[in-house]
């Protein structure tokens, strides 16, 4: 174990002293023990940033199962990097968040920071691993904890609802990315992605290529919010609002973009791909900011933007695709898609971060989120204002703030989009450029929303719970920071340019880097006339009208009726599911044992008869019979009278009685096949059962002795013939495809010579086979004493005595 | 000619078996049952020990003991539950 390992499971392993750290010191919030880990773990990961400025990686094995090819391979790259740094940037501050948020007294904080530690060594492990079994298990660990954050305060319905919701979306997801990465190791032959990138052109021409695809883009889409299975997100807002800044906005909800950046080397060639990432990730775009103006809970429109948000950078992941089909071009004008989609991941990390604690911070002091409730908030808290406004103004994409400069980005790879001739772009290109102006303008309204309807308007003190007053220094210090962040990002987005962009843009294009195409970032605010200005004055245009006139068109959302929501058709598919399978159970698991025995039966004869025709198994052979005897047949005749007696007879005695003949008749057969052990015993047993049967009739009530006849039903007689049939036909045919001698010729020839006995049965019984016959006294001591206990144990009716 | 005479006796006894089963089935009391029956397990003897003549062996005489001991023991076990009505009686004190 390196350095470097240690560091990807050191929160694992802080996550085990902290409940001790909590027992400990009552006195001190345990926020303040967490807090130094994601602090030290971001300055270890900032020294990494002058190796992958120069382009160099850092890679250490670490063997965990060498012979299965899953090894513990840490991998840092720029996009790894600066993966982890956000995760463990924006953890610090969403600890040192939490720490005033999370009152010492009232919650279980041990808890809560186990699961944030086992959440945060997860994202760490999903984002520096390069092994794909080792990237999913910390995947489903990223599930795993983030269900039991969301489920924090597990006595509400709501929070247990959410999370079993986010739970059961992300791990199918899950599930389908491993089947997608088993794929991917069945046509390269390793599960370590460095090595996968490579052979990348040759897994294009494989068949399992799109199914690969196609479930690793499930896993994606799944984690990462996107259209239809962004339904989870919304509902994950019960969780406590440090968990929603630091889950639902800048760390997990991104791991499906990081997986798409990750393997784009892969499968980015594919028309499939650019079609999928970028075309879902467009629809996402314009569907979350559409539902987003409609939400009234702050949290609400906090969550339906960051699907919108993830949307974006997705689709510019999947347009960004689009360079490796334009390599021949000296400036590659389709790369800027890609830079745009990791520009703007920093941006919205840090721009939604704040946006969650400023909402956490009005929650915290007015009690309400319910923007109907809010409003004239600005001269009770001027600070958060004043943040609140910077991440809002930054998200609807305006300057000076970083979100203008990714916005404007997009729009360039979007619009850049229209000149492409590959994969029909040419044709249906348009909507991508439509939907993301589009997108932007509802983006904008819903910024204002968010701002506007808290901060100003008219005050109601009536309606809420607290009297308003500003939030204590701690809690503002971190969004504080993520908002100032915000600004410098604005006016020097190039300190960020060459040392974390570039080499995160290398990571996603490697093949192009070869090629000789360096990153050039070069991100201003000014580049002319663009078509790309006048769009984002149209944006800034339609919002403030459209922002205007909302109470006019606001019942465009009731259009769509509640049956038709992608919501209650989750809802109702889990409760129809659950009937469903209801029904088919109990449909089938009658409660009956004649039921099952028809199904055991039907079964035997169905499977038997298939197998004997399929392989043509059925053979006739003459030639091995013996000569039948007068006698043979006399017994074959009392056995087959006696049984059918057993059939038909009117009283059970009667049957009992036949099937003590039916016994002795056997014992006569082995008589006269000359098998005196056998028919000993089988004489002394018949007599005992037929005993025991006498006495169950004996025993039974005398309703139930009434002297009825079985009744006929067709379908058991069918069955009960085609069992007949069927075994009579595998002995028929058994007998006459005899593969090789028997061995009872050692037998004869050793039981008295080796075994010093006369008895051939009895020798093999207890002395070449003996291992059976003790088994058998085994199986017989059990019977006894289980008989004996069942008479003698009686539990439930002690209390009568 | 021993064969011969042994197969007559064979169907001799065999016929005598009909004749008590006819009685097990139509018998108008159990007393009348549980006799033949007894009578059907002495016929058995008669059979095994003319099929051991049959085929030549001594291997059966052991199924001969044993038949007329189950014979026995189920005759007296009946008429003892047509008695008392109970075949084990219990133990008084317990």
């Amino acid at each position: 174990m390196t350095l470097l390992h240690w560091a990807i499971v050191s929160p694992f392993l802080f996550a085990i002293l902290i409940p001790f750290l909590y027992k400990a010191f009552r006195n001190v919030h345990t926020g303040w023990f967490v807090l130094l880990l994601p602090v030290a773990l971001f300055t270890y990961f900032f020294q990494f940033i002058p190796i992958t400025r120069n382009g160099d990686t850092v890679k250490e094995t670490l063997e965990w199962m060498p012979s299965f090819g899953i090894n513990f391979i840490a991998y840092v790259d720029g996009l790894g990097l600066l993966f982890a740094m956000l995760i463990t940037g924006i953890g610090s501050l969403v600890v040192l968040y939490s720490i005033y948020y999370l009152d010492k007294k009232k919650e279980q904080l041990h808890n809560f920071y186990v699961y944030l530690m086992m959440f945060m060594g997860a994202m760490l492990g999903v984002v520096l691993s390069d092994n794909l079994i080792v990237l999913y298990m910390f995947w489903e660990f990223t599930s795993i904890s983030s269900f039991l954050l969301i489920g924090y305060w597990y006595h509400r319905e709501r929070s247990r609802y959410g999370a079993q919701k986010s739970m059961l979306i992300t791990v199918f997801g899950g599930l389908s990315m491993l089947g997608g990465f088993l794929l991917l190791y069945l046509m390269g032959g390793t599960f370590s992605i460095r090595e996968l990138v490579v052979q990348a052109d040759q897994l294009m021409t494989q068949a399992l290529f799109l199914p690969a695809l196609l479930l690793v883009l499930l896993g994606a889409f799944t984690k990462s919010a996107q259209f239809p299975f962004h339904i989870w997100l919304p509902d994950a807002m019960e969780a406590p609002t440090p968990v929603s800044a630091y889950l639902h906005s800048a760390t997990m909800v991104k791991a499906g973009i990081y997986l798409v950046a990750r393997l784009s080397p892969v499968f980015a060639e594919s028309s499939v791909w650019l079609w999928l990432v970028g075309g879902v990730g467009i629809f996402t775009l314009f569907w979350g900011s559409f539902n987003a103006v409609k939400q009234t809970d702050l949290k609400g429109i906090l969550a339906f933007s960051t699907v919108s948000q993830l949307g974006l950078i997705m689709s510019l992941l999947g347009v960004g695709a689009a360079a490796l089909h334009y390599t021949q071009l000296d400036e590659n004008i389709y790369m800027v898609a890609t830079l745009a989609a990791v520009f703007h991941l920093i941006n919205h990390a840090t721009f939604k971060g704040s946006l969650f604690m400023v909402v956490g911070i009005i929650d915290h002091e007015t009690g309400t989120r319910d923007i109907r409730k809010l409003g004239g908030l600005m001269n009770f808290m001027p600070i958060t204002f004043t943040i609140a406004i910077i991440g809002a103004f930054s998200m609807a994409g305006l300057p000076p703030f970083n979100g203008f400069l990714s916005k404007e980005m997009f729009f360039t790879g979007m619009v850049r989009v229209l000149e492409m001739d590959i994969f029909n772009l040419d044709t249906f290109g348009m909507i991508f450029p439509l939907l993301a102006w589009v997108g932007s303008v509802f983006t904008f309204i819903y910024s204002m929303l968010l701002v506007f309807k808290t901060f100003t308007g008219k005050h109601q003190p009536e309606k809420l719970e607290k009297k308003p007053h500003e939030a204590p220094l701690g809690m503002l210090i971190s969004p504080i920071i993520l908002a100032s962040l915000v600004v410098i990002f604005g006016f020097f987005p190039n300190i960020l340019s060459e040392r974390i962009i570039e080499p995160a843009v290398a990571a996603i294009t490697p093949s192009l880097i070869q090629e000789g195409h360096a990153v050039e970032t070069h991100i201003s605010f000014w580049h002319g006339f663009t078509p790309e200005l006048f769009m984002t004055f149209g944006v800034i245009l339609f919002g403030v009208l459209l922002y205007l006139l909302l109470p006019s068109w606001k019942k465009v959302y009731t259009w769509i009726p509640e049956r038709f929501t992608l919501n209650s058709f989750y809802d109702g598919g889990l409760i129809r599911s659950e009937r469903g399978a209801k029904n088919f159970t109990s449909g089938y698991m009658t409660g009956f044992i004649r039921t099952y025995l028809v199904y055991i039966f039907s079964f035997l004869i169905a499977i038997s008869l298939f197998a004997m025709w399929f392989k043509g198994a059925f053979a006739i052979e003459t030639k091995d019979l013996s000569p039948v005897g007068v006698y043979e047949i006399a017994i074959a005749l009392l056995l087959v009278i006696s049984s059918v007696t057993i059939l038909f007879a009117k009283s059970r005695l009667t049957s009992i009685i036949s099937l003590g003949a039916a016994g002795y008749t056997v014992s006569l057969f082995f008589v006269l096949f000359r098998a005196p052990d056998l028919a000993l015993t089988q004489l002394v047993i018949e007599t005992v059962s037929v005993a025991l049967f006498l006495l169950c009739f004996y025993h039974l009530p005398q309703l139930s002795r009434h002297e009825e006849r079985m009744r006929f039903k067709l379908g058991n007689a069918l069955i009960s013939i085609g069992v007949g049939l069927v075994v009579a036909l595998f002995a028929i045919s058994s007998y006459s495809s005899k593969l090789f001698e028997s061995i009872s010729k050692y037998y004869i020839e050793n039981t008295h010579d080796k075994a010093g006995g006369e008895n051939m049965v009895n020798v093999i019984l207890v002395d070449f086979r003996g291992f059976d016959t003790m088994f058998e006294i085994c199986v017989l001591a059990i019977a006894a004493l289980g008989i004996f206990s069942m008479i003698k144990l009686r539990l439930t009716r002690r209390d009568e005595g | 000619m021993l064969y011969t005479i042994l197969q007559i006796t064979l169907l001799c006894v065999s016929l005598s078996m009909l004749g008590l089963i006819y009685r097990v089935i139509k018998g108008p009391t159990t007393p009348d049952r549980v006799v033949a029956l007894d009578a059907i397990g002495i016929n058995l003897i008669a059979i095994v020990a003319l099929v051991s003549m049959v085929l030549d062996t001594f291997a059966f005489l052991e199924v001969i003991l044993l038949l007329g001991i189950l014979a026995f023991l189920g005759t007296v076990a009946f008429s003892k539950f047509l008695e008392k009505g109970e075949i084990i009686e219990r133990d008084r004190d317990h």
